[in-house]
């Protein structure tokens, strides 16, 4: 995939709509019997879409190659610009220094050497297996989120706006009803109009009715002055869904589970080091984090964001100071129910003989033991549902127990 | 009667870009002969081309762009000698107002005036609201070339579409051209290139082959700086020995994968590296013109990897460019491509869930033709499939806007409403989210945010022009006796003609293809 950084932003591969990321929810609270302790579970995936660079993002200093593989875009811990050490071995991107202080709180995780079952290094395939949760590429009909809220006991419907993306990522569409919203600036059609076609759709085109009367309904409830599009600067638009995600998520009747998804991270070429092309991003994802925390305010202690993108990057830099694609990656948690302050990781090493085909970190951590282990600890769901349903043929990635507090 | 205008409508819809509305008379020209009325277009030679007073060719372009982008510089570097110890700091978070003493109003007004216009950091409303600003409000910025030479480009290819009379080379331009995309977004290259690309690399091909365009595409200086081939150095080479540089496997990996052979057609790792290695050295002469006329392509052999290569299984022993010339064309004619494109072709024209009879005939006359194109197109209209499929797919936005454009009878004389409308409704020309394109299906187009927004946008287009059309008329134009009674119900009570003009627009007729 190309490697432009701004403008790759500003629309997803699914066709996005506008200017932004992708967000949506799940269009109803879920109803859980244990309202007696006073938890409240939020879930944000945050899908990276283009393949995330992980040896940059929690970078492996104590590894002996890692600097000769990264090269000139390696980080260190002294110069102008010291990755942040978060314990003896690894180190944060210095872009990213709201992540670092959230693990310092031990509300942020790493998990390091982690990828999905997919194993060859197409984009859109990679996505697929990272959305669609199934074990290969070619299931594109649902996605594992949108399952696992099948399996939720269904409470009221939410009521506040939302936000963002007039498409559904993959990882939320499925049967469970979603919902998201779209920050546009233009002048809407009148309320008869729309019924008026509505009416038609109905008896000529029930899909396009369907469709129509969510995206009615989503506008309607919509609203509030700071989530208005703004053009062109693709940190500012990753702040603000996460602003706009936060508010609609913090109220009371407001989405528990929804997903973003950002774009623009395939950094083929001159990726940059502790600061650059990549630097940018990242700061860009800390501070959407950062939002989320401050927006979600007291229910930040009941959230969990997981980051994953569909794989990693090649460990040695190529002909043009990037990277090409490659397998494991790292994948982050935050939030207040994380059990932080710590990298969870089987380090495979990367010595020659131990990168995958001779190029790429090896995947030691099965990423659907993260994401279940997580859905198992807010949600309560089983190891079966989470076994044939949600992940299906995923019984041997067991769900990876102690993530949330 | 009701079945020729059914015809009629697959005609015009399925594999045109709709009805155009005054006095073209299309749909009643499309119901004597539907089958006719689409290849008519495919027998006229140089239909497919686009020329029109103005457009530039990619190295005029990319020569634009260097003096462009020397421009900038040197009007930069001249402002800075000009204030050299004033100058504000580069970071636009830093008010301007941080250099100056409390009590400042006075000092404001100074500050800006004897700011240079090239420093962005003179913010007006940085200002406080009782300091009068000390001039007028600057004029917008003139376009530069980059974005003037986009405009012009869109607006031939939007007249052309509008203006053709049933649109099945356009379609196709289009179709092929999202196959072989590239993003206006990589840069300033890209985006001044955008259009000549298509001109150059697709049009010429479209109806002609897909060896043709494939090389034609691998070689275009947009696609190179697209997919980074540009900076790609075999990494035995004289360049890739000097400068410490290497292999970009971008370009490579997409050329099989989203190209020619489709993820899943037989490809490894190995193959990637090894065809990454045939063409380094494609690449555009830069800035310099060290290696030929500056924004041409050029083949680098300082940058090419010497020696054989082994890609799927076949040696490639040829030297230089000759080596990934070979390479492409048997590319061209592998059998998963044979596969792949025919697939694909048949799910954008006719169904997302294509055929399988349909693409197996396709495929059929893609190996025999050696993948010609224009044969491929007519084995689609001459088949029985793509006229009895009922007319599920959701249009694009882009042939949302244009059948609409059609329908009004406007040609348009500035592509900004459509290049706006286009961005909302998340189909910036030229500009898709990644080389895999936009996408090609019902779930994509058809979310309810997207279509939410179309109503919004055919709203607006009612209000603009609905005082001076007969909606009924219009929808004669579009359907004739093909439009169902509850489409003309609805229309024919709506309550102003602004509000059935959005209706029109709206009907799964419009909508349907």
């Amino acid at each position: 995939m190309t490697d432009c950084v701004e403008n790759r932003l500003l629309t997803s591969r699914r066709g996005l709509l506008l200017g932004g990321a992708s967000f949506a929810a799940w269009a109803y609270l879920p109803k859980f019997a244990r309202a007696a302790d006073g938890r409240d579970p939020r879930l944000i995936v945050v899908i990276l879409r283009g393949a995330l660079d992980g040896l940059s993002t929690v970078a492996p200093l104590g590894d002996p190659d890692y600097a000769g593989l990264h090269g000139s875009i390696a980080l260190s811990a002294d110069g102008a610009h010291p990755a942040i050490m978060i314990d003896s071995f690894f180190a944060l991107h210095p872009a990213m220094p709201e992540f670092a202080r959230m693990y310092r709180d031990k509300h942020a995780a790493v998990i390091h050497a982690v990828a999905t079952p997919y194993r060859d290094r197409s984009h859109f395939d990679g996505q697929d297996v990272l959305e669609s949760g199934y074990a290969g590429p070619g299931r594109v009909q649902s996605g594992w989120l949108n399952r696992a809220l099948e399996a939720l006991p269904r409470g009221e419907r939410v009521s506040s706006g939302l936000a963002v993306g007039p498409t559904t990522p993959l990882v939320l569409r499925g049967n469970a009803l979603t919902v998201g919203w779209a920050p546009v600036a233009l002048p809407q059609a009148d309320d008869d109009t729309a019924m008026r076609l509505v009416e038609l759709y109905r008896h000529r085109d029930p899909a396009l009715a369907s469709a129509l009367s969510q995206g009615l309904q989503l506008d309607k409830v919509a609203s509030g002055d700071d989530m208005k599009a703004t053009r062109g600067n693709a940190v500012a638009q990753m702040r603000q869904v996460a602003r706009g995600a936060a508010k609609l998520m913090a109220a009371d009747d407001g989405p528990r589970i929804a997903a973003l998804a950002f774009d623009g991270w395939d950094t083929h070429a001159n990726e940059g080091g502790p600061v650059g092309r990549l630097a940018f991003l990242l700061g860009g994802l800390d501070g959407a984090l950062a939002e989320f925390e401050s927006g979600l305010k007291d229910r930040w202690r009941d959230t969990v964001v997981v980051v994953a993108t569909e794989f990693g990057r090649t460990a040695r830099i190529n002909g043009t100071e990037g990277t090409d694609h490659g397998t494991a990656t790292v994948a982050l948690l935050a939030g207040g129910a994380v059990q932080g302050g710590r990298v969870i990781a089987d380090w495979p090493g990367l010595k020659l003989a131990n990168l995958y085909e001779g190029r790429d970190l090896k995947p030691t951590t099965d990423l659907r033991s993260v994401i279940k282990g997580v859905l198992q600890d807010q949600f309560g769901l089983s190891d079966r549902t989470l076994a044939e349903t949600v992940f299906p043929d995923s019984a041997s990635a067991r769900p990876m127990k102690g993530l949330v507090v | 009667m009701a079945r020729d205008s059914q015809a009629a409508l697959v005609a015009l819809n399925r594999f045109g870009f709709g009805a155009r509305g005054g006095a073209s008379g299309d749909l009643v020209n499309a119901s004597s002969d539907p089958r006719g009325f689409v290849k008519a277009e495919l027998s006229r030679a140089n239909g497919v081309l686009l020329e029109a007073p103005g457009l530039q060719s990619t190295p005029q372009l990319g020569q634009a762009v260097f003096a462009y982008q020397d421009q900038v510089k040197q009007a930069r570097e001249a402002a800075k000698a000009a204030a050299p110890a004033e100058t504000p700091p580069a970071d636009q978070n830093v008010p301007l107002r941080r250099n100056l003493s409390l009590n400042a109003a006075a000092e404001i007004t100074g500050q800006m005036a004897d700011a240079k216009p090239a420093e962005n950091t003179v913010r007006p409303e940085a200002m406080q609201p009782n300091v009068a600003p000390p001039a007028a409000k600057p004029a917008p910025q003139p376009l530069n070339v980059i974005q003037k030479t986009f405009r012009a480009e869109a607006l031939a290819r939007l007249q052309r579409a509008t203006l053709v009379e049933c649109g099945f080379t356009e379609r196709l331009v289009a179709f092929w051209s999202n196959h072989f995309c590239i993003s206006a977004s990589k840069g300033e290259l890209a985006r001044i290139w955008a259009g000549a690309f298509e001109r150059e690399a697709i049009r010429p091909h479209v109806l002609g082959r897909f060896a043709d365009m494939l090389r034609a595409v691998e070689q275009h200086p947009a696609m190179l700086f697209f997919l980074d081939n540009q900076q790609s150095l075999g990494p035995d080479s004289r360049a890739g020995q000097n400068r410490k540089r290497g292999l970009n496997e971008n370009l490579a990996r997409e050329i099989l994968e989203l190209h020619t052979l489709g993820v899943g057609g037989g490809y490894t790792q190995g193959d990637v590296t090894s065809l990454a290695r045939i063409i380094t050295g494609w690449t555009f002469a830069g800035r310099q013109g060290q290696l030929g006329v500056p924004g041409s392509f050029v083949f680098n052999t300082n940058a090419h990897q010497p020696g054989p290569q082994v890609l799927l299984g076949k040696t490639y022993d040829q030297a230089g460019l000759a080596q990934g010339e070979v390479a492409l064309a048997d590319l061209a004619r592998h059998p998963s491509t044979a596969s792949f494109i025919p697939t694909k072709f048949v799910r954008h024209f006719v169904a997302d869930e294509p055929p399988p009879a349909l693409v197996a005939r396709l495929r059929d006359v893609f190996v025999k033709t050696d993948g010609d194109l224009k044969a491929l197109a007519t084995a689609l209209v001459d088949s029985e499939e793509a006229w009895k499929a009922p007319l599920t797919k959701l249009r694009s936005p882009y042939d949302f806007l244009v059948a609409s454009g059609r329908l009004l009878a406007r040609v348009p004389e500035d592509p900004g409403a459509y290049l706006n409308n286009l961005n909302l409704l998340g189909q910036p020309l030229w500009s898709p989210p990644g080389p895999n394109g936009f996408p090609d299906s019902n779930a994509a187009w058809g979310a309810p945010e997207g279509i939410k927004l179309r109503l919004d946008i055919a709203a607006q287009i009612g209000a603009r022009l609905g005082n001076n059309i007969d909606p009924l008329d219009l929808l004669q134009f579009a359907a004739a006796g093909a439009a169902s009674a509850e489409t003309r119900r609805t229309i024919e009570r709506a309550e102003s003609r602004q509000q059935a003009l959005a209706l029109l627009l709206m009907s799964p007729e419009m909508q349907r293809r």
